[in-house]
């Protein structure tokens, strides 16, 4: 599968004010519209689709026949999930062009639900079809979703190995001196290790400012095979290597709260791409909290579990740092609607065409995508290269 | 205070809310694989099979695995408590004297009659009862008498 499909269209869609104008089904489209430009494709050339709600609902909508399609939940990490799929059902022959679309709008939602007079969706825990055990054992105890299941693998992080606060502010901090080259970042302004261990405490150890955004956004993507790709409008970036791998659905279900399923899809794709920790040039690892992204560093390899509070204080992961990390400012302070693994392929593909402007990672060839969904709950790792990389 | 959000139940579960009705604390196991299950299933995980399940009592006692307290209410049942702690304890798990003896189940759990913001991983910790409206007691755990 190595190098056989490759990222050939990228879009995203976020706001200075975290709001945007457009929701649902519109915002799809406009996401849709600007991948196809980007690629140099119409939407006839598409015969596979994934889509997080229902990819019939969406495909109807457009008028699309897919022979290839995924509605796939695992949260937040169903999009590098998706690559994965796309990029193995094009390998198999099932399908030539996948589309991959979201858009999520909590903040544009409730302002129109205002606007109408009705009460503002309540935010809580996805419902989930079938038995719950969730309501029948966690929910009474009053954990609040998501910060809370975090908090705890924060927690048994902290007491098992060590780390403090300072260790996992300085991901933030390290964060937002990203966004500040970000024009398109949400929270641009600087922080300081201080700032964080400052603000409010939400669900002990962490602080507001470990926690994410909440924002409106949207994205697109589009896979192809490598041979259709190298006759299209960009460079294509290729899929060298993607495993996913899910261990738990709730906190409480988790075998072991200071190891991820990471720990077995990074090293699966890395193995796939032939790579090493030390070849990777971007890091995109999805930072829902702090905490997320220290876990990451351990899982994919690069420090020794346990070892990701005093890996943060030694390697720089910012701006000209030896492990460029979350160069679109991160779910910390580019944009995070709910579901932020989009953003990780969009940010990885971009790095590696060289589009990034002020932020670019110079000769970035190898970026990885590590997508986190749930609570920690379901991992998926895209490695993604170069035509020199091949 | 207010009344929590009561938990639903499961033909699995049954058992288990029945013992709360006595503040007893019980543990689902697989005979078959000398193995405590949480939350308990209509069958082994490992085995596959329903025929070796049974319960056993559990002593009550645990210790914090991890915790956090929660400065904002989840939901509006949790206003008053704030601020609260909610712990993953590993609960005794009824195991005796056997070569289980020291089996454990992890649930999550609320940690109270004590300052939260003192709650520790490693505190030792023994079950208390809340009464939900139907009679049933919801599970909570405070920290332990010192053992002799």
């Amino acid at each position: 599968m190595r190098g056989n499909a490759a990222i050939v269209g990228v879009t995203d869609a976020v706001s200075p004010t975290g709001e945007l104008e457009l929701t649902g089904r519109a915002l799809e489209a406009q996401m849709v519209r600007d991948v196809l430009d980007d690629a140099g494709l119409s939407l006839s050339d598409i015969d596979g689709v994934c889509h997080h709600g229902s990819s019939l609902q969406f495909a109807e909508y457009l008028g699309i026949t897919p022979t290839f399609t995924d509605s796939t939940n695992t949260g937040g990490s169903v999009f590098e999930v998706y690559l994965e799929h796309a990029a193995a059902a094009i390998n198999a022959g099932l399908a030539e062009c996948v589309l991959v679309v979201f858009a999520q709008t909590p903040r544009a939602g409730r302002t129109a639900a205002k606007r109408r007079g009705e009460s503002p969706p309540q935010r809580g825990r996805p419902m989930m079809p079938g038995p719950n055990p969730m309501a029948e054992w966690e929910v009474p105890y009053g954990l609040q979703g998501p910060v809370g299941s975090y908090a705890l693998a924060a927690s048994r992080h902290m007491a098992e190995y060590g780390t403090t606060p300072e260790q996992l502010a300085t991901i933030a901090v390290k964060t937002r001196e990203w966004a500040s080259l970000n024009p398109r970042a949400k929270s641009r302004d600087p922080l300081t290790v201080d700032d964080v261990l400052a603000s409010d405490m939400v669900a002990s150890p962490l602080h507001k400012l470990d926690c994410c955004l909440v924002t409106d956004g949207a994205g697109a993507f589009i896979v192809t095979s490598a041979e259709r790709a190298r006759s299209l409008r960009r460079p294509p970036v290729y899929v060298l290597g993607a495993a996913t791998a899910h261990d738990h659905m709730m906190i409480s279900q988790m075998p072991d709260l200071t190891t991820t399923p990471g720990a077995i899809s990074g090293p699966k794709a890395f193995a796939m791409a032939g790579i090493k920790a030390a070849d990777v040039d971007v890091l995109m690892g999805y930072d829902s909290f702090t905490i997320t992204q220290l876990l990451h560093f351990e899982d994919l390899g690069f420090c020794a579990k346990g070892e990701g509070g005093p890996f943060v204080e030694s390697t720089d992961i910012g701006p000209g740092g030896a492990l460029p990390t979350n160069t679109n400012g991160g779910g910390l302070s580019y944009t995070h609607p709910g579901m932020y693994g989009m953003f990780l392929i969009v940010e990885a593909v971009r790095q590696l065409r060289g589009d990034c402007g002020e932020r670019q990672v110079d000769g970035a060839e190898i970026a990885v995508a590590h997508g986190s969904g749930m609570v920690l709950s379901c991992m998926s790792t895209s490695v993604l290269g170069t035509e020199a990389t091949l | 205070m207010t009344s929590r959000f009561e938990p639903p139940t499961t033909d699995a579960s049954d058992p288990f809310w029945a013992a709360t009705r006595e503040q007893r604390y019980v543990v689902q196991w697989c005979t078959t694989c000398a193995l405590p299950i949480f939350y308990p299933r209509e069958v082994c995980p490992a085995c596959l099979s329903a025929g070796a399940l049974e319960w056993r009592e559990s002593s009550g006692r645990g210790t914090v695995y991890a915790v956090s307290v929660q400065h904002r209410p989840a939901n509006p049942t949790m206003a008053d408590r704030v601020p609260y702690a909610v712990a993953l304890v590993e609960v005794d798990a009824g195991g005796g004297t056997g070569d289980r003896a020291g089996a454990t189940i992890r649930v999550m759990s609320n940690i109270v009659g004590t300052d939260p913001l003192a709650v520790k991983v490693g505190d030792e910790v023994s079950v208390g009862w809340e009464p939900l409206s139907d009679g049933r007691n919801l599970a909570v755990f405070a920290p332990a008498p010192k053992r002799a």
